[in-house]
Formats: structure tokens, sequence, C-alpha cells
């Protein structure tokens, strides 16, 4: 169904014979035109949604920096009486700590799989291992939520482990976090290291080095750059992350390092808050925003320089 | 890396080093460890699955799909709103998402002059905007009901907002891989007979490039059915109505199972549970279905 | 349906344009002589230069094409060849960074003037690639694309469909097949499926970008067969990388070679030598041209 207002007008009749110097002047194409504005659009958007994040969430965090001093954001304990609960460095802390354990966890499990997919696995058994892997990251974060909730804090850590931890802690909503961002570093990482040409790893084998030395001592570091974008990535994905924080990590703005005790992030906050009742316009509601916009300004960076380190990696090849 | 060069990699192993090089206690205890690393996540899907479906087992009924939640008939809460919310909230997504990220993928590879500064702009700013957190897209759902006039925004059209503007850059990206794998000769061939460039990617390229934009399509979907953080920034709360239109109070299924998950009662975890077993088979029979797509109808140029 | 004899197309003696039947098969050296430049021109380049970026890809070549004239553009790799083809009908339009300066002129006209639209250019300067590529689609739809992409008027597309088919000498060999998928065809058809899409929309140029170098030696005769037939109703231009087929095929045939720059080292392509075939292979007045025919180099 292309428009018909695209007729390119008629050829030449008796062709090889042209009696008039060919008709070579513009048709116009009002239809073409009209599609090619709107497919613009379409992709212009994408800056749009970016100013429009930016707008969203900078007016009402200016307006709770009108309502609250900023000293009282950037601080360890919340101000006593009735006024804002405003400290943010306890939300800062919540989110370091569930972020470094899936870390702990998902960086090594994340970079094995890589290795093994990119290394070991033949063609055929990647092509169906590397989607299995991949399934991991389509589970929604609820679910996550629900299972570090009711199966590992009760099960696993609190059964199994024997550990003395809250009914909320930082340790069940991390290691979930784990689980949720290995197939992103894992699947990235494995894009690394396939991108390493054949021949480093020949050059290699052929001097006597076997696979294990081959990978951990040529190709990891060959692979290197893509490597730490992938890492980078699964960070902003744990940093970002809102159901699992919020249903298995607690509610508590908490300055102890301890995992074993709940601990709220930056994420369940935004959650947690949204859900009050705090009239719009208010301090309380407001500081959603803030919050947010920390959270932004963060992802941000970590994004930047994911993106910075991936392409210094392409130009290396 | 293509079966040749790993066939070849594979035959001067065997005759370089020999496979014997491979069979030290280091290099088994190191394999043995990628194997584990591969099946952690596995094992745990697994586990997830399992511990969920036993727990959820004794809701495996009818009234899971017909009936609402329910403060008096614990045991016979349902998720009919849920189940109703997210299907109108997919639809007002897709509706929304497909077209504006198949328009803008067609207009970054067919029309925009990749060297222009623009269109590296466009690049940068969708890898950024696909890690943004889904959370952050709520709150830019708020405002843009708030700019739309709706004071309460926890219906359809926020939470489609939402979603639709969280997975428009999966869309993207994924259609725009499609695209560029239609080999340059199909539309040289089509532009060398007098076609315009938007007859060539009507007629030749977006035909073949269907099943990739079907499958980053599904993917991106499944994504969205699954996201409970921007809805809740929304407001979606405890619905028992069915939605009938755009502008109807909408709950969700991810909504309605962490609601659940903070109650103090045995049987809403039960029904909660029950509900993660009906997310988790439509999700993972969207995925299979993308699977299928990509390996079935891609065809190698 | 037309009722012409299998075997008229089969043997290559006869084709639904021709009046009459003509002899192909005889040595070009047995015609009248032509004249040593094209008398009536279709097409000219004057001082054409081809940039990619800042790559000076094609220096000053100077041509001009004949009407019902086959032209070879002969010459080693990177000589440009190719390039000054993809000016003919601007393709090169749809490549990043290209940049050209002179002129191109069809029936007098610049084609690269800027009240000119390309889309019109290549209705009128077909093209067929080096690798065949018919479309995902039916053979009876790969026929009927440029027709129903550019408006033509036409009174039966199954007439015209089978005209061009049978114009390419493919029409037998397919027309039980006409919903099949092109995909399914040989190299050497799918070739043949690509000049005849290319004659469906009555071009008046047709441009071939070394149609035969991923065909076998039989697929490669009946191209060749087929340019010769195709003489009568179009202007041919082809590149190629073997000199036999330009022997074979061409009146006319411009050589290239590539300069090495003495600053930068690119190689820019450059036009040596332009004649008759004849005149090329058997007296060329360039040493260049008589080191490459010889085999001495490229």
């Amino acid at each position: 169904m292309a428009p018909s207002a695209t007729v390119a007008g008629p050829p030449p009749s008796g062709a090889g014979l042209p009696a008039s110097p060919p008709d070579l002047s513009p048709r116009p194409r009002p239809g073409e035109t009209l599609i090619k504005l709107s497919l613009a659009l379409s992709a212009g958007l994408s800056v749009l949604i970016t100013f429009g994040i930016i707008a969203a969430v900078l007016g009402p965090a200016l307006s709770f920096f009108d309502q609250v001093p900023i000293g009282d954001f950037f601080s360890l304990h919340d101000q006593g009486g009735r006024g804002v609960r405003a400290a943010v460095i306890p939300l800062l802390i919540g989110t370091f700590l569930t972020t470094v354990i899936a870390l702990a966890l998902a960086v090594p499990l994340g970079l094995g799989a890589a290795m093994y997919l990119s290394e070991y696995a033949s063609p055929r058994a990647r092509k169906w291992l590397k989607p299995t892997v991949e399934l991991l990251a389509g589970v929604p974060s609820v679910v996550y939520g629900f299972f570090a909730l009711f199966f590992i804090t009760p099960v696993v850590l609190q059964g199994w482990l024997g550990l003395e931890v809250n009914f909320t802690n930082s340790w069940a909503a991390g290691l979930v976090l784990g689980v949720m961002i290995i197939p992103t570093i894992a699947s990235r990482s494995e894009d690394a290291l396939s991108a390493v040409p054949q021949a480093l790893r020949q050059g290699s084998l052929a001097m006597g080095a076997n696979r294990m030395q081959t990978t951990l001592r040529v190709v990891l570091p060959a692979a290197l750059s893509g490597v730490a974008a992938a890492i980078v990535l699964g960070l902003s994905r744990a940093v970002g992350e809102t159901m699992i924080v919020t249903m298995a990590g607690g509610a508590v703005k908490n300055n102890s390092l301890d995992p074993s005790e709940p601990h709220m992030t930056m994420t369940a906050f935004i959650a947690i808050t949204a859900q009050g009742e705090n009239p719009v316009g208010s301090a309380d509601y407001n500081m959603l925003f803030a919050v947010g916009l920390l959270l932004f300004v963060v992802t941000f960076v970590i994004n930047a320089i994911s993106i910075a380190i991936v392409r210094r990696f392409r130009q290396a090849y | 890396m293509s079966l040749a060069t790993r066939t070849a990699s594979d035959a001067v192993t065997a005759s370089l080093t020999g496979k014997s090089k491979d069979r030290d206690v280091r290099s088994m205890v190191f394999l043995g460890a990628l194997w584990f690393s591969l099946f952690f996540g596995v094992v745990v899907l697994l586990a997830l699955i399992i511990d969920t479906a036993i727990a959820g087992a004794p809701r495996f009924d009818l009234q899971l799909f017909t009936e609402y939640e329910s403060r008096i008939n614990r045991d016979g809460t349902g998720f009919r709103a849920g189940i109703l919310g997210s299907v109108w909230l997919m639809a007002t997504t897709a509706l929304m998402a497909i077209p504006l990220g198949i328009g803008a993928a067609v207009y970054l590879e067919e029309f925009a002059d990749k060297k222009s500064r623009v269109a590296r702009i466009i690049e940068i700013n969708l890898q950024n905007l696909a890690a943004v957190p889904s959370i952050i897209y709520g709150m830019l759902a708020v405002a843009i009901m708030g700019l739309l006039g709706y004071v309460y925004k926890g219906i359809v059209l926020g939470g489609a907002f939402a979603l639709a503007l969280l997975i428009l850059p999966v869309v993207i990206i994924t259609t725009r891989e499609a695209i560029r794998a239609v080999p340059s000769d199909i539309r040289h061939g089509s532009l060398a007979l007098g076609a315009t460039v938007w007859q060539t990617t009507w007629r030749n390229t977006l035909p073949s490039a269907v099943p990739g934009i079907a499958t980053g399509t599904i993917l991106g979907l499944s994504r969205a059915i699954g996201e409970a953080a921007p809805l809740l920034i929304l407001g979606l709360a405890t619905v028992r109505d069915d939605p009938t239109g755009i502008e109807s109070k909408v709950t969700a299924l991810p909504i309605q199972i962490y609601n659940l998950s903070a109650m103090s009662q045995l049987e809403y975890q039960v029904a909660a549970s029950a509900a993660i077993i009906v997310l988790l088979v439509l999700i993972l029979g969207m995925n299979a279905l993308a699977i299928f797509i990509r390996n079935k109808f891609q065809r190698s140029w | 349906m037309s009722k012409m004899p299998a075997e008229a197309t089969a043997n290559g003696t006869h084709t639904p344009h021709s009046e009459a039947p003509m002899t192909t098969f005889v040595s070009q050296a047995g015609h009248e002589p032509l004249p040593k430049l094209p008398p009536d021109p279709v097409m000219e380049t004057k001082a054409l230069n081809v940039f990619y970026g800042d790559f000076h890809a094609v220096h000053d070549v100077d041509l001009a094409f004949g009407r019902n004239e086959i032209t070879a553009l002969i010459g080693p790799s990177g000589c440009g060849k190719s390039t000054v083809l993809r000016c003919l009908n601007r393709m090169n339009d749809l490549v990043p960074g290209a940049r050209v300066e002179g002129e191109v002129t069809y029936h007098g006209q610049n084609i690269y003037a800027k009240d000119v639209d390309p889309i019109a250019v290549r209705t009128h300067i077909g093209m067929v690639f080096q690798k065949p590529n018919p479309f995902p689609k039916s053979i009876y739809d790969n026929i009927a694309y440029g027709p129903r992409v550019t408006g033509m008027k036409v009174d039966s597309m199954d007439d015209l469909v089978e005209e061009a088919l049978r114009g390419a000498a493919l029409w037998d060999e397919v027309k039980d097949k006409l919903k099949q998928s092109a995909i399914g065809l040989s190299g050497g058809q799918q070739q043949r499926l690509c000049i005849a899409r290319t004659i469906a929309t009555k071009p008046d140029v047709i441009l071939m970008d070394e149609p035969c170098s991923a065909l076998d030696p039989i697929a490669t005769a009946r191209i060749e067969d087929l340019m010769l037939e195709l003489k009568d109703d179009y202007t041919i231009v082809i590149v190629t990388h073997n000199m036999q087929q330009a022997a074979r095929v061409s009146d006319r045939t411009a050589f290239f070679t590539a300069k090495p720059d003495k600053t930068t080292g690119n190689r820019t392509g450059q036009l040596v030598e332009y004649d008759l075939t004849n005149t090329i292979f058997s007296n060329p007045s360039d040493q260049r041209t008589e080191d490459y025919i010889s085999g001495r180099f490229g």
C-alpha cells in the first residue's frame, strides 16, 4: 500500500528510441515526504523522552530543595521533630550494600558462564544455552522479590545456613539481585570474548598453552574492556532495580553496614513513598523526585562510563 | 565467528597440543567452575519455579482467574482484575510502542545520514535510555499524565505510557538490528528500478525484517508485562472492577502479586504464588515464541 | 499468452522487440567499421571526478556511450570502473560521503544538476548487479515490481511479465512456476531474472556491473548471448574484469587504471584509453593498455 503520490511518472515509450528528451525533473512526492517526516519525528521522540525525564524529575526536585535545606538531604540522619525526613545518605548505603552483594555474586558467575559459552560450548550448544541464560533476565522483578522474601530469607539464609537475619535484609535482596543481573553480564561478556580474533587463540594454543590458560591469559585480557562494560551495565541494573529491594530489602533507613539488617535503598524509598498518601506538591511528595533525580544521575553516569568503555573497545579491533 | 574457524581452531588444538592438556586437575576444576557458573542461574530459576508452584498448588483453580481480590473470602481471592488489567495495559502499550519504535528504527536505518551528528546523538541517547531504571519511567508518565490534566493517574493510559516509554528503546534497537540484517543488495536492486526509499523499505526491507522485529517486540512486551515499579509510581493499586477503556482505573498482575505479598495472611501468599506461576507461564511462553520465531523464520542470506 | 515457438528464444536469435531475426555471432570485425567515437551518444561523462570523503576515487573521466552499442569498462581492481558505472544512474548517491564533480549527461541533460530527480534517472537507466539479487518474492512479483513502484501504465501485467521474461530468455524455463519464489532459481537464472526485472521498466540504458562474475561458464555464455540480443533495443554499459568477455560482446572498450597519488599513496582511478574494442585489443595506442591486454600486469 505504497502511497500513489510517489509515482515516478511514465517511462519512455518505445524503449531505446526516445523521441524527446526524457523528463528528469523532480516529482512531488507528498506521501513520501509525509512518511519521512513522521518517521523522523518517531526517531526524534527518543531524544524528547530524555529531556522529558529530566524535566519531569527536575521540576519537583527543585521545589523540594526550596522546601528543605540541601544539608538535611545529604545527611546521615533525619532531623527530629515534625519536619520532612529528608536524609538520603542511609538510602545510598542501602543501595551500596545490595549492589555490592549482587556484583560479588554475578560477576564471577556471569563471567564464568560467558567463558564457557564463548570458549568451550559448540556453536549448536551455544545457540540454545545463551537464550536459556537470558531467560533469567525475563523473570519479573516482583517474582524475584517474592522469592527472596519467602524462600531465600526463611529457607536458605535462616534455615539451611542458620544465619541470624531479619525478615527483610540486604543479603537476600542483594543475592537475588545478583541472580537477576547474571544474564546481563554473561551475555555482554560473551559478545566481547567472542569478538577476540581467532588468531590470538591459535597463537596461544600453538605455543603449548591449554584452553584454560588461553582463556584466562589471552582471551580474557584481550576482551577486558568489553567485559568491564558488561559489568558496569550490570551495576547500573542493580542500582536501578526496585521491586526486589522494596519487597525483600526492608523499609528502614539504616546506616549500619550489616547486610543481615533491613536497609531501604533509593529505589525502595521511591516505591514506598509513592504508595503513601502524600499530597502532590508537599515536601514529602517532592522528595520522591529528589531521590529520583539522584538515582537518574547515578545511573546516567554509570551508563556513560559503560558506553565510553565500549566505544574505546570498538576502536581497538 | 563462523563454524569453519571454530572447527579449524579445534583441529589446531587437537593436533598441536592434544586434548590431554585440557585434562590436568586445574583445567578440570576450571571447567567445573564454568559449568557451575552456567547452571547456577538455571538451578535458581528451577528452584524458584518449583518452590512457587508447590506453594501455589492449592490455588490452581478457576477462581484464580474469575474472582476479584477479596478480604472476606481469602481462599477464593482471584486475579481477574490484574489479568484483565495486564491485557489492557499490554494492548495499549503495544499500540503505542510498536509503531513508534519501528518508525524510529526505519528512520535511523534507512533515511538518516548515519555519519551525522544528530544520528550519533540519537544512537547514544538510545543506549542510555535502555539502561534508565524502570521506576524513572513511572515518574515521566506521572508528568505526562499531569500535563494531560488527569488527576487520578492509575488508569490504563497512564500505565501504558510508562510501559511503552520503557520498552521503546528495546523495540527500536532490535528492529534496527533486524533491518540491518537485510542485505543492501536487495535495497540497491529495488532503488535501481526507480523505487523510492520508502517503497523499498515498505515492499522489501520491512517484510524481510518481520521475524526479527516480531522477536524484539515480543521480548519487549514480555518485559513490560512483568513490570511493577513504574506502575507503583502511577498509583496503581487494588481494583475490584474490569477495565472498560483506556481511562478505566486499572491494576496489573505484578501489582496484585506485590500487594498480596505484603499481607500477613497465608492464604494471600498461596494465591500470590499461584499468580506468579500464571505470570511466569505467560512470560516464558512469550520468550519461547520469540526464540522460536528467531530460529525458525530468520533467513540466513 | 504469446504463441511464440519455444526454440525461437532458446537459440538466441529472436527477441520480442526485434523486427527481424538478427545475427549476433558474427565477429564485430565483420560489420561496417564503426566511427571512432559514437556519433550520437546517449550518455556522456565530462571531466567526471568522484570522491569518497577525502579519497579521490576517479579522476577526470570523459566518455561517450553510443546508442544501441555495448560499451565495456575494463581495468585492474580498484581502477574506478565500477565507480564510474554507478555514477551513470546515481547509485553512488547511496554511498555515504560520496561526491561527484563534473557532468554526466543523458540525452544532453546533466543528471547531477540540481533539478534532476535521481529516482527518475533510475527509471530510464537500469542496473544489473554483480551478485544476482532477486527479491525474496515470486518470480512474477520480481518482474512486476518495477512497473508497480514507478506507477507505469500497464494494460496487462501478465503480458508485460511474459514480454520481459522472453526478453531475458528466461520465459521457457519459468513459465510454469511464476508464482514460485525467485530464490529457488539457479544463479544464472537469477541473473537473467534481474535482467528481465530491469527491462520490464522499459529503460533506455542498462548498466551491468560484472554481471557474470558469480556465474559458471555456461550461465555466462547465456548472459553474453542475451546482451548481444538486448543491444538492438538498449544501450548497454558493462563493467567486466574478464577481457575475453569485453572482446566478445562489446563494440567499444574503455581501459582504466589506478594511479597512486605521489603524496598520499591513495590510488586514484583514471581513464587510459577509449576506443573501438577491436582497436583496443589489436592495436592499442597506450603502452599500459597493451601491457594489461597481454597480461603483463593487473
